[in-house]
């Protein structure tokens, strides 16, 4: 005998309403793999592409009360569904980096002005806050952005023009690239 | 001694623990009672979730709670007249433990056998606090009081455990 599945969603739904949870999560499909969208009451926190570890991992950043709450991520779901169905090159959702350092945070926040379908790289984004040999610093800023494809990480490349690296596989950073119609050949020809 | 377990985010505990929390009330209580209890016994442990310090016995616990929440669910129903389920069977162990398969541990085993005729309340507050060694707040939340009551009523157990022992 198992819980009845509108008793589980009833139990969800009044711990969220009653303001018992740190993060709600929800799983969701996307032409990169199903992901991970969790959200506090700042706003969204993590886009993950391995959910079992990011349970763990948002526990920590943000206390142990993580509950599955589907509609609490439906803002972003939508604006992601959007997105890789090619109607939304802007996100516009309020963003939780509390757990953030501040170097990094100042590294996303830049990141976040690099417009859909371009490419900027770990050197110009350094420059960019400020710190122009910090290319290093940026690239692992970059790998622990914790909300991706919202933060456009993806955007980032190598002088070079390679793509380099992607905490979520350089297939996924190919992939959303080319969704967005970058034309990295051209750029670095 | 072992480390103690890390608390895991509650989606798993939760995930882990939901159907057989279901299945002793809904075997207590009856299906149709047992949802109430059911959403009650996990609100009163997400309440305390953050003040346990560890990740150990958890499958104890959350199963004291809901015995808790099946005793009140029972009380609410005498007070206002209602009958009460036939799943209910009278005499005095109706709301005796279900075997518990915890790693063997005699400090529990004895509390259990120990603690068998306290009233319910300081039942378990006394055997979340001493054999299970949690935190008041948790224990509180766990029987939907507060700290202070959690504390008074695991002091209320041990003097009435004392007193019988002189008695006997």
């Amino acid at each position: 005998m198992t819980v009845p599945t509108d008793l589980d969603r009833r139990f969800r739904d009044a711990a969220d309403r009653e303001g018992l949870v740190d993060v709600a999560y929800d799983l969701a499909d996307s032409p990169v793999g199903e992901l991970l969208l969790a959200v506090t009451d700042r706003g969204l926190c993590r886009i993950a592409y391995r959910p079992d570890d990011a349970l763990d991992e948002l526990a920590g950043d943000f206390g142990v009360r993580v509950l599955r709450v589907p509609h609490r991520v439906d803002q972003a779901r939508r604006e992601l569904d959007e997105y890789f169905e090619g109607r939304r090159r802007e996100f516009d959702l309020d963003l939780d980096l509390t757990p953030v350092g501040a170097f990094n945070r100042e590294a996303l926040r830049e990141l976040a002005r690099v417009p859909y379908g371009q490419v900027t790289t770990y050197g110009a984004l350094a420059a960019r806050v400020g710190h122009p040999k910090a290319a290093r610093a940026i690239g692992g800023a970059m790998n622990r952005n914790p909300i991706p494809i919202v933060l456009p990480c993806h955007r980032v490349v190598g002088a070079n023009g390679k793509l380099v690296g992607y905490a979520g596989g350089l297939d996924r950073k190919e992939l959303l690239l080319k969704l967005e119609g970058a034309m990295l050949d051209t750029l670095f020809p | 001694m072992m480390d103690a377990m890390a608390l895991p985010p509650f989606e798993r505990f939760y995930a882990e623990h939901r159907d057989e929390v279901y299945r002793l009330l809904a075997r207590r209580l009856g299906r149709q009672r047992a949802e109430d209890a059911f959403q009650e016994t996990f609100l009163r442990a997400l309440r305390a979730y953050p003040a346990l310090r560890h990740g150990d016995y958890l499958r104890a616990w959350v199963l004291t709670i809901a015995r808790n929440v099946a005793v009140d669910a029972f009380r609410r129903e005498k007070t206002t007249g209602q009958t009460v389920g036939a799943r209910l069977q009278s005499g005095s162990d109706s709301f005796s433990h279900e075997p518990v398969e915890l790693p063997r541990r005699p400090a529990y085993a004895e509390l259990e056998h120990l603690t068998d005729e306290l009233p319910p309340t300081e039942r378990a507050a006394v055997v979340l606090r001493y054999a299970y060694d949690l935190p008041y707040a948790a224990i509180g939340a766990a029987l939907g009081s507060s700290e202070d009551a959690a504390r008074q009523a695991a002091s209320a157990g041990v003097r009435r455990l004392r007193r019988r022992e002189n008695t006997t």
